[in-house]
């Protein structure tokens, strides 16, 4: 076991990869001798040669189209999106292309690929760096949606992406980069795409969450203890598909839900975890099923992300509400 | 503009006549005569309503076929919407494109050894991917290209410039060919750019642009035999431009060609027919005649037949077919769903 941030557990991930199939490529922008504009790609180019780590034109477009002639030719890009609020410029060839491929070519065409790409609010970047967009993503069927919020869960979760057969949007949390250390295995383990994990156990309130949320709400769920309320924190590891079997079951227990997440009310996916709570538990439920999300517009001028961004206050809040009811 | 033969069929251009035999050369003609038999009859289908979704080809025979015919099986096709009849050649089988028309999936299911995606109808997002199909064929050693079409008006798109863009800065195995008809749907390829040909877009990536005369089978030929070589020994991609016309509207689907272009036009473009001038050439030579032809015809429309009957009688698709090509291993949401439309289909 090593102590690494969720960056190095991410390289290492790419490292194990890169030297256990050698169809695996990394490409993206400055992604090559420059090892990425966070490092995770640090070294990887040195270490496995300019034909399996390199750097692209400028172009989101051009590198999602990459990535699909390259996985044609049988090899297993996981090409680098700089900050997912480039995404834009690439949503054709990730929605309208590589996600229909197995369906479009009734199974003779696969696009095993992995889109890296981070996001996440807290570090003042400028415009569309930190926007959450993974509700674009959850919505396109033939897509899954990883996103880590450990160290330990990064390097699982990357390798099974890369391992998958079909497409993985797989989405890296700019505040959870460096924020905290973690004991990570060395060599190989996956961790399976699908499944949330308990990251706190708790009987009165469950709350549903990923990405930075998860430890806003651990602190959140901290203060709530306090107070005598024992608040269990499902981590969703992936967003789309949602693991629903360990959200009954955690509903099951505590009758009480929230859902927390950082993108706007109108965004994200908390509206479909809270549907599918509700056609699946609701005789379980001891009170409605309230989101913590941020308010609907566009992402804040960067001085004002403290504003404007959930925080663990805002999940005391809603805890209480739920508790209350 | 790169050019062959004249309308009247005749030589304009012997040095950089292409090295075809005899049989080469009749091939050609019964594929380029098949296509138009193909075209005429799939129209008819599709007024019937046997067919779905049609884009007709004929004018463009000497365009898609010539450019083919510089292939081998070992080079991968990434066609536009349009470019049904080079899937054909290159090993699809006719009731499989019938199908792709009707909207059946099968039709989309290449053969083993068919190297060749399904028509894209995302106009540009053929040509970024073409970049990584040449790029992974650079990568893998082989002697193969990834070649890929797309229109005029295609040329507006930012996938169109970012994939040739891409293609040359990886020095990949590309060919990228604009069919050049004139119109994109009602607008006219002037409306499309200021830019006096659109090979010289080529520039903008800094590869090999040829504006080629798109009627004349025997210089898109060439044209494509060249780019081909040049692709395969590393020195990196090229754009072919072919200056063509479609006859027929732009799809099926209601398009009507007389509200934006006029007879005089369609009539001066009839003379350039490129069945026409090469049927010209060969008979010169002693290579064709009416009876070769009608030959053609009838096994066109024998094949067709057949092709349109197997298609007609291909199993019709059921939700459970489409819910198990969506993922190797399908997520819980999915697996719900199967349970419940097999219940449904098994009622």
């Amino acid at each position: 076991m090593a102590q690494m941030t969720m960056i190095q557990a991410i390289t290492d991930a790419l490292r194990v990869e890169l030297k256990k199939d050698e169809n695996v490529l990394v490409f993206g922008e400055d992604v090559g001798q420059n090892g990425g504009v966070f490092r995770a790609t640090e070294g990887l180019q040195k270490e496995f040669g300019e034909d399996r780590v390199f750097d692209t034109p400028l172009a989101e477009s051009g590198i999602g189209g990459l990535a699909i002639g390259l996985a044609l030719q049988g090899y297993r890009p996981v090409p680098e999106i700089q900050f997912f609020g480039f995404v834009y410029e690439v949503i054709d060839s990730i929605s309208g292309q590589m996600a229909r491929m197995r369906y479009r070519s009734g199974g003779t065409q696969t696009a095993p690929i992995t889109v890296r790409s981070p996001f996440g609010g807290g570090v003042h970047t400028p415009e569309l760096h930190a926007d959450s967009l993974e509700g674009l993503m959850a919505q396109q069927p033939g897509l899954k949606v990883v996103i880590p919020s450990t160290p330990y869960d990064a390097k699982g979760l990357l390798i099974s992406a890369i391992r998958d057969n079909d497409p993985v949007i797989y989405l890296e949390h700019m505040k959870l980069y460096r924020s905290f250390r973690g004991e990570v295995p060395e060599g190989e383990y996956t961790i399976e795409i699908g499944k949330a994990d308990v990251k706190r156990e708790g009987k009165d309130v469950t709350i549903v969450t990923y990405g930075a949320m998860v430890h806003a709400s651990l602190k959140a769920a901290e203060e709530l203890e306090k107070n005598g309320i024992d608040v269990e924190v499902i981590d969703l590891r992936t967003v789309s598909p949602i693991d629903m079997e360990t959200i009954l079951e955690s509903v099951k227990k505590t009758n009480r839900v929230v859902v927390v997440q950082e993108a706007q009310r109108q965004a994200g996916i908390a509206a479909n975890v809270v549907a599918e709570i509700q056609e699946r538990a609701i005789l379980h439920l001891e009170a409605p099923v309230l989101r913590v999300t941020a308010p609907d517009t566009v992402y804040p001028f960067s001085e004002a992300e403290e504003v404007w961004l959930p925080n663990y206050n805002d999940i005391i809040e809603k805890v209480n509400t739920v508790v209350n009811f | 503009m790169f050019q062959i033969l004249n309308e009247d069929g005749e030589v304009v251009n012997k040095d950089d006549m292409p090295n075809l035999s005899d049989d080469e050369l009749k091939e050609l003609m019964r594929r380029m005569v098949y296509t138009r038999i193909l075209d005429q009859r799939s129209i008819a289908l599709n007024r019937q309503g046997r067919l779905g979704f049609y884009a007709p080809t004929a004018g463009q025979e000497a365009s898609q076929l010539g450019s083919h015919f510089a292939l081998e099986k070992d080079d991968f096709i990434l066609p536009g919407y349009r470019d049904v009849p080079q899937l054909i050649w290159h090993g699809l089988p006719l009731y499989q494109a019938f199908l792709f028309s009707k909207g059946h999936f099968h039709g989309n299911q290449m053969p083993e050894g068919v190297h060749a995606l399904p028509p894209q109808i995302i106009i540009g997002a053929q040509y970024v991917q073409a970049a990584g199909v040449g790029l992974g064929l650079k990568m893998r050693g082989k002697k193969a290209v990834a070649i890929t079409y797309t229109g005029d008006g295609g040329t507006s798109q930012g996938d169109f410039y970012e994939g040739m863009n891409f293609a040359g800065a990886y020095g990949a195995h590309n060919i990228f060919i604009v069919q050049n008809n004139g119109f994109a749907i009602s607008v006219p390829r002037e409306k499309q750019t200021a830019a006096k040909t659109l090979a010289q877009k080529a520039v903008a990536a800094g590869i090999e642009g040829l504006q080629v005369d798109g009627m004349d089978v025997l210089a898109v030929y060439a044209a494509t035999k060249h780019a081909r070589e040049r692709a395969i020994a590393g020195e990196g991609p090229m754009l072919i431009e072919t200056i063509t016309y479609r006859y027929g509207p732009h799809t099926m689907a209601g398009d009507d060609p007389t509200r934006y272009r006029s007879a005089d036009l369609d009539s001066e473009w009839e003379k350039k027919d490129p069945l026409v001038r090469f049927r010209k050439f060969l008979e010169g030579k002693n290579l064709w005649s009416e009876e070769a032809e009608n030959e053609v015809i009838d096994k066109a429309k024998e094949d067709i037949k057949e092709a349109i009957k197997k298609a007609d009688q291909y199993p019709k698709q059921k939700v459970t077919d489409f819910i198990s090509n969506m993922f190797e291993t399908l997520p819980n949401n999915l697996v719900e769903q199967m349970e419940e439309y097999k219940a449904k289909e098994s009622k």
